[in-house]
């Protein structure tokens, strides 16, 4: 098969996860992904990871060598935005047919399709992913990209993560590893400057970068590439020409960073800008690494200067919400950074935070979680869906807040639910999408539709007189109360 | 008669077709208690997961094999058992379908004799659940061979074979996967109103129709019963819809005698009229004033729509029964299928396809050819061909991520074809061109009539 186990190993020895370095040597070799469970298992393969990390990509040209299913399934389905080409929502396969596989035509499919892209779209680069059934007939998907690119004359690159080859997140370390092999350190720009920095892990859902880009503009600071969000192929090529490098997911590409410092002494760290204090923290971190790599100290006193600005119009917009979210319970079911990063700003409006998921979270993660909620019962790795569901329908929460995966538990349970993952149609991210992410939160738990689901029909709970149904303004059988104003405006509408 | 066109490109452009094994584990989800299991690698069950959820809005049961790197080199039958096992004690379901994959058929395992064999040995854990196999590689074929071969083998897998003695009401109902919600509810009612028992397999309406359970469920909830399908060899006749579910029909009547009557299309008066009829004919009943009714507003939409549809070029890119249903539909109403692309060349109904050429391809073809036509006509992916030419998209088939109650809408019968003539009508109406003095000069068009060469040759 042709992805190499040294490169695996390589990849799954990251000094620079605290979770890895915790492991014997043993267990290190064994990586990081759980075998999975036949039958009991969930989330998405290496491919996808693969994908997932560089689609957002946007200029560049990304072409599936699969039969249908990988692309064809999958395809057009994630919120990251563009401010530029639109190519990378243009979606190309080589749909290997069963005659493809039989008679070994793959690779010269793969070739010509390569060409047919070059000849009716021109784009910068074309990055050419493995699949399942192309690695295990053997196609030399490196020997097709080198040959390409030097017939073509643009940078055709393999991205060698077939999907059975491991989880979503090792198909994001390998995309990395592609990056890192074939394209950052390809072109030097004509403009460095002291105040460049690379953002990695950045995907720009909803477009939520440009809520954060324009503070660090406003400090002079340039973002050299954001990877992968809204980043075309040559922020990406000339990515080691940045200062520093700031970490926003952590777990899916910090080996790229602790690489680019290791070849272009490119310090990095790690920070979100999901949350007010860690928005600071972040700008903060920013500003201080930049004067350590020789900006002119004084950038640290306009950081300064403007998140105080910044975050008292933020918390001001908060403020406002207080009133109506005061006591209010919330679950948060995601893991990763946003198990504690959105968790301060809930809490000063007076949010209870019932409890939040560490699944995926780094050790530093659950520290954080540890200090901020004092409690350890809150924290839980995961929960199956039978114990969610008997846990938001026994009215312990007043909203869940998690991915897609978990929204038809809580909505079937009828309870209030919202979207904090990558199929999200909110922007999130610094300090007006922490304001966004509380408003979204009101709204789902005021919304007049809760008091009307959680009835029942009048004729189960009362029997129907000749008269007409009886009144439902009685107590809910399902021993949920309905916000007071919310239902009786509903009502009052559904009666005029 | 259309020339079929095949697929010339190497690089597939914004694919129309979604996988084989999506198909089959739709019709498995049409079944009470069910859960499909893709024999392949996690993220091939990922990917058909989450866009079953986009078009649905509904949690979904579907679970993998979980092949990896070793099990690719060794052989899958043991994670093919393990997943059977652990799906059996965890949610108890009535049947799990497992759909083959191309990982797994590319190495070419004999997946029937790994799963004769678990069933063997694993009786006693396995009663009371029914295991089902659908080869359906994602090289080849798309929806409609994957639901077929689902259904086909649930007839060839748990009905009950040779001749049986026969409910004279009883109708077996073997509707394609483009019929929504809406369709199988009312099929249902229709039939029913002759005094005739409908059993319909499989059943979405039952499990994908939006319910609130008071527990969570780990399987479908709703759907054709295991024992229904045991017992469908008691009808006394059969309606199959769409040339796609002709090979289960054939199963059928092959296992048990019961004879089908193959329905290609339900969209359009006449194609309705011979439903009808045949439904009047088999239960000796007349039709009932509500169908009767349902007819007279259909002949009043024609009469009120078919001026929006003269001369309109429709492009069309859907599978090929679908596409053949659509087609027939646009004709039928006086426009004219400038485009047709479509997502297999096997199928037998398109060289009856009412269009020059179907070219077999994708939406990157779709877009190619229908620059300067009045309406697109696919599934939600034509969203960024249908903007970038500027021409108005109907939403049909699968996906629609987009837009709300898919399932939910009617699209067959008299009243679903008075609907979707009004939803064409409308996307019509909706966008059309205010007249403008140049558009209009008769100095600057000299053009002959786009169908002048057409129209004298048919003259």
């Amino acid at each position: 098969m042709s992805l190499p186990s040294a490169k695996l190993q390589q990849v799954f020895n990251e000094p620079a996860c605290q979770k890895n370095q915790g492991k014997d040597a043993n267990a290190r070799k064994q990586g990081c992904s759980k075998p999975l469970t036949p039958g009991a298992a969930a989330g998405g393969c290496a491919f996808d990871g693969a994908k997932i990390a560089l689609q957002p990509i946007t200029d560049v040209a990304h072409l599936i060598h699969a039969p249908l299913a990988c692309e064809g399934n999958s395809w057009d389905n994630r919120g990251a935005a563009s401010s530029g080409s639109t190519l990378w929502r243009t979606s190309f396969t080589t749909d290997l047919s069963e005659l493809d596989i039989v008679m070994g035509q793959g690779e010269r499919k793969l070739f010509k399709a390569i060409r047919e892209i070059k000849q009716a779209y021109a784009p910068p680069a074309i990055f050419v992913y493995a699949t399942c059934v192309t690695a295990l007939i053997g196609d030399d998907i490196d020997a097709v990209c080198k040959r390409a690119t030097e017939k073509f004359g643009l940078p055709v690159v393999s991205i060698n993560a077939p999907g059975f080859v491991g989880s979503k997140n090792l198909g994001n370390k390998l995309a990395g590893e592609a990056l890192l092999d074939h394209v950052i350190g390809t072109a030097e720009p004509d403009d460095v400057g002291p105040y460049d920095i690379n953002i990695i892990g950045e995907f720009n859902l909803s477009g939520e970068f440009w809520l954060v880009k324009p503070l660090l503009d406003r400090l002079g600071i340039r973002v050299r590439a954001c990877i992968p969000g809204d980043a075309r192929y040559l922020d990406i090529a000339c990515a080691h020409r940045a200062r520093i490098t700031m970490v926003v997911c952590s777990t899916a590409l910090i080996g790229l960073a602790r690489k680019l410092e290791k070849r272009w002494d490119i310090p990095f760290f790690e920070g979100s800008f999901y949350g007010i204090t860690a928005t600071s923290q972040a700008l903060r971190k920013i500003a201080d690494q930049l004067v350590s790599q020789g900006a002119h100290p004084e950038l640290v006193d306009r950081t300064e200067a403007l998140i105080a600005q910044e975050e008292a119009i933020a918390w001001e917009k908060l403020a406002a919400y207080r009133r109506r979210l005061e006591g209010k319970r919330v679950l948060i079911n995601t893991g990763g950074v946003k198990s504690w990063s959105l968790v301060d700003a809930l809490m000063e409006i007076g949010i209870e935070i019932v409890g939040t998921s560490v699944k995926k979270s780094t050790v530093e993660d659950k520290e954080r979680i540890t200090q901020i909620l004092m409690e350890e019962d809150q924290i839980f790795e995961s929960l199956a869906p039978p114990e969610l569901y008997a846990m938001l329908s026994q009215d312990k929460v007043d909203i869940m807040l998690s991915g897609g995966r978990t929204q038809f538990v809580a909505l079937k349970a009828k309870t209030p639910w919202l979207d904090i993952n990558q199929e999200r149609h909110h922007p999130y991210a610094g300090y007006d999408g922490m304001v966004e992410l509380v408003r979204q939160i009101d709204l789902a738990i005021h919304n007049p539709i809760w008091c009307q689901v959680r009835e029942p029909a009048p004729w189960d709970s009362h029997p129907v007189s000749a008269d007409g149904p009886t009144s439902t303004t009685s107590a809910s059988t399902t021993g949920r109360a309905c916000e007071k104003i919310a239902c009786s405006t509903a009502y009052a509408a559904g009666q005029g | 008669m259309a020339s079929i066109l095949p697929q010339a490109k190497s690089a597939a452009v914004n694919p129309l077709k979604s996988s084989q094994p999506l198909g089959a584990a739709f019709a498995f989800l049409g079944v009470d208690g069910a859960i499909p299991l893709f024999h392949g690698s996690q993220g091939c069950t990922s990917f058909a997961l989450v866009l079953f959820v986009r078009h649905f809005k509904e949690a979904v049961p579907l679970q993998t094999t979980a092949m990896d790197e070793l099990a690719t080199i060794l052989g899958g039958a043991d994670h093919l058992e393990e997943a059977i096992l652990n799906l059996k004690t965890r949610t108890k379901p009535k049947l799990i379908g497992v759909c083959t994959t191309a990982l797994v058929e590319t190495r070419g395992e004999d997946f029937a004799s790994d799963i004769a064999s678990i069933k063997r040995d694993r009786a006693k854990e396995l009663a009371g659940t029914e295991i089902m196999l659908a080869k359906t590689p994602d090289f080849d074929g798309a929806i409609e061979e994957g639901w077929a071969k689902a259904v086909t083998a649930m007839i060839e897998g748990i009905t009950r074979p040779g001749e049986q003695v026969r409910q004279a009401s009883k109708v077996a109902v073997l509707p394609g996967w483009n019929l929504t919600v809406a369709d199988i509810e009312h099929l249902r009612e229709v039939v029913e109103s002759f005094g005739l028992q409908p059993v319909v397999l499989p059943d979405v309406s039952g499990s994908l129709d939006g319910m609130v359970p008071d527990r969570w469920v780990p399987t479908t909830y709703g759907g054709t019963s295991v024992k229904d399908i045991r017992e469908l060899g008691t009808a006394a006749h059969c309606i199959a819809i769409g040339e796609h579910m002709r090979c289960p029909a054939e199963a059928l009547q092959r296992l048990t005698g019961v004879p089908y009557m193959l329905s290609q299309s339900l969209i359009g008066l006449q194609a309705v009229d011979r439903l009808i009829s045949f439904l009047s004919m088999i239960s000796g009943a007349a039709v009932p004033v509500t169908v009767r009714r349902r007819r007279a507003q259909l002949q009043d939409a024609l009469l009120d729509g078919h001026f929006h549809f003269g001369g309109k070029k429709i492009a069309i890119a859907a599978e090929p029964d679908q596409l053949y249903q659509l087609a027939t539909f646009f004709v039928g109403m006086g426009a004219e299928i400038a485009a047709a692309v479509t997502t297999a060349e096997t199928s037998r109904i398109l060289e009856t396809i009412p269009a020059e050429s179907v070219q077999v391809g994708d939406l990157g073809d779709l877009e190619a050819l229908a620059a300067g036509t009045d309406l697109i006509v696919t599934h939600s992916h034509g969203r960024q061909a249908a903007a970038r030419l500027g021409i108005p998209l109907m939403r049909v088939g699968f996906p629609i991520f987009d837009r709300l109650g898919s399932q939910h809408k009617l699209t067959i019968l008299y009243q679903g074809t008075r609907d979707l003539l009004f939803e064409a009508a409308n996307l019509f109406q909706a966008t059309q061109h205010a007249p403008k003095p140049e558009t209009l000069d008769p100095f600057r068009n000299r053009d002959m009539p786009d169908d002048a060469s057409s129209l004298l040759a048919r003259s």
